[in-house]
């Protein structure tokens, strides 16, 4: 376990050198956010006072998109994926065959060490930009939505990374990975509920999402820190949630085991 | 949002061939500042015909990519296409502009971006990397301007298919509106589109010159990416603060708003075409100026 410890730390160090980076690339991913509202609010001022959207006032509308940037923020997997790629292709993981440190933990724990790092760094735009909606900002009905939100949360985390890392996977066959992250990306995008609350679509819709991961990557916990998943239903969303992710982490296994034993060590 | 370009992966698949082949087709060192007119544009006409060549050569190798790449970006117009599409499930109207005027919006948008794309992207993309490994020593050294190298060094040629697709999409949109643009409109359009990447370019080629700051910039030029997604955004949802500073300082609102408004006949006036023009010249000039601000701070990498 202490091996591990050194790896987060070495992970902290080495994001640290490029805390700039991060910060504009906080500052810069507010913007598009921020024209979301702006752009919510010209529709509800279109509207009569008082107007719902789905069943959803401005004020919650608002609310939505911050928490978007929070659990966002928490979880995003910024260039994991893509450092998995280039460490196969490049032939870099011959290392950890050799080393008794196993290469999904220890991708796992630079991850964490980012989003940690990411946080200490966002956490000054982020918090001007709660704060200047803070009319807004709803805190969670009682402490435990709060805590489901967080068990909620860590999931989703896992599952973004599981996701990422077996996507990732597919260096060990193809040259090219990024165009695939990008696909997965774009459904990802739209069907998680970062554009919009996925509640706002048609029904049938809606429910089709539920049979795939999206929703757990982003929808789900803000739906329970919103109160809008309560009870009964909330618990069998986070056991589907849990079975997203173990299923990530077994593919993500699998895709690992069966890529080992094509690989080759090119340039190694 | 989509980037053709991972950070690092396009970096280093490239360079030196490129290099080395334009030093062999460029005529021997002369100060281009001298030369007649005529023969200087010659001179680099020919050059920018070598670079498309290469460009060409390159994509076609890589042919299964060069479709993944479209299949990408088509997949990212869409899903826009798709938020539009929800978005007035729930309204009629954002401010005056109806759907398929937004719909419109989001095609001439995706249509500048993506000759934006074709044409300088990748290229701004890679300066910080050739300014980290120091790769721009060779390119200071060929005869040629630097800033022309440096920008139109790779031709992204998957952004004509996708700017096809969004002409596609938003003549689409025009018969929908019962539209028929007359020829001068067109033609205004193109030209308040090369206004529109224009500004684009400069900004991001600012942005890009940040590298001889902090050394890793790819973060900040992707940052500057996320804009996009203001761009196709109709301008009326936007007031106060927000709206000033993404018209007179990072001019967002204009660059696809202001082509658009013109083919729908929403323009009131000639004052944002006009504004439009005039902050591409602005963005061009300070561009230029903070080139050459930041090529003063090159130290080359250890070697």
């Amino acid at each position: 376990m202490k091996k591990y410890w050194h790896v987060i730390n070495i992970g902290i160090q080495n994001n640290l050198t490029y805390r700039v980076n991060f910060l504009f690339r906080a500052v810069f991913g507010f913007i598009p956010l921020l024209a979301t509202i702006f752009l919510w609010r010209a529709i509800y001022a279109g509207k009569p006072a008082g107007t719902e959207v789905a069943a959803y006032s401005l004020a919650q509308m608002t609310s939505y998109y911050l928490l978007v940037t929070v659990v966002d923020a928490l979880t995003a997997v910024n260039e994991d994926d893509w450092q998995i790629a280039a460490d196969i292709k490049d032939g870099n993981i011959s290392q950890f065959l050799l080393k008794p440190i196993d290469y999904l933990n220890y991708r796992l724990c630079l991850y964490f060490s980012s989003r940690i790092i990411y946080l200490a760094v966002a956490a000054l735009p982020l918090s001007f930009f709660i704060f200047s909606f803070r009319s807004y900002f709803i805190p969670p009905a009682d402490l435990a939505t709060f805590g489901w939100f967080m068990v909620s949360v860590i999931m989703t985390g896992l599952l973004q990374f599981f996701s990422s890392y077996a996507m990732a996977m597919l260096a060990f066959w193809v040259l090219e990975v990024s165009t695939f992250i990008f696909i997965l990306f774009a459904f990802e995008y739209i069907a998680s509920g970062h554009l919009f609350p996925l509640n706002i679509l048609p029904p049938v819709l809606e429910r089709v999402l539920y049979f795939t991961p999206f929703p757990y990557q982003m929808y789900f916990p803000i739906s329970i820190y919103m109160g809008r998943t309560s009870g009964e239903p909330m618990l069998e969303g986070l056991l589907i949630q849990a079975f997203w992710v173990i299923a990530t982490y077994a593919i993500a296994r699998y895709a690992w085991f069966r890529g080992i034993k094509k690989y080759s060590a090119v340039g190694g | 949002m989509p980037s053709p370009a991972t950070p690092g992966s396009v970096a280093s698949k490239n360079t030196p061939p490129l290099a080395a082949k334009l030093m062999h087709e460029s005529p021997a060192p002369t100060p281009p500042a001298a030369l007649p007119t005529p023969h200087f544009l010659r001179r680099y006409f020919g050059i920018y015909l070598a670079l498309w060549k290469n460009s060409v050569a390159r994509e076609m190798g890589f042919k299964s990519n060069f479709l993944l790449w479209i299949f990408v970006e088509v997949l990212w117009f869409g899903l826009q296409l798709g938020f539009i599409g929800v978005i007035y499930l729930h309204t009629d109207t954002i401010g005056t502009w109806t759907q398929w005027q937004v719909v419109l919006l989001v095609g001439a948008s995706h249509f500048i971006q993506q000759i934006f794309q074709a044409f300088f992207l990748v290229n701004c993309t890679q300066l910080s990397e050739l300014v980290r490994t120091g790769k721009l020593d060779f390119l200071l050294l060929l005869p040629v301007n630097t800033r022309f190298i440096i920008s139109f060094r790779q031709v992204d040629l998957g952004g004509f298919v996708n700017a096809g697709s969004a002409l596609a999409v938003m003549a689409f949109a025009a018969a929908k509106l019962h539209i028929h643009p007359s020829l001068l409109q067109l033609f205004g359009f193109l030209l308040l589109c090369v206004a529109g990447i224009l500004i684009h370019y400069s900004l991001m080629f600012l942005l890009a010159g940040i590298s001889f700051w902090t050394v890793r910039a790819q973060g900040i030029v992707w940052g500057y990416y996320n804009l996009f997604n203001i761009a196709r955004m109709p301008d009326e949802a936007f007031q106060g603060w927000f709206k000033a500073v993404f018209t007179f300082v990072i001019p967002m609102l204009l660059v696809s708003n202001v082509p658009a408004r013109l083919l729908v006949d929403k323009m009131t006036s000639v004052r944002p075409m006009l504004l439009l023009v005039g902050m591409a010249a602005v963005c061009a000039i300070i561009s230029e100026w903070g080139w050459r601000q930041s090529l003063r701070r090159y130290t080359s990498a250890s070697s």
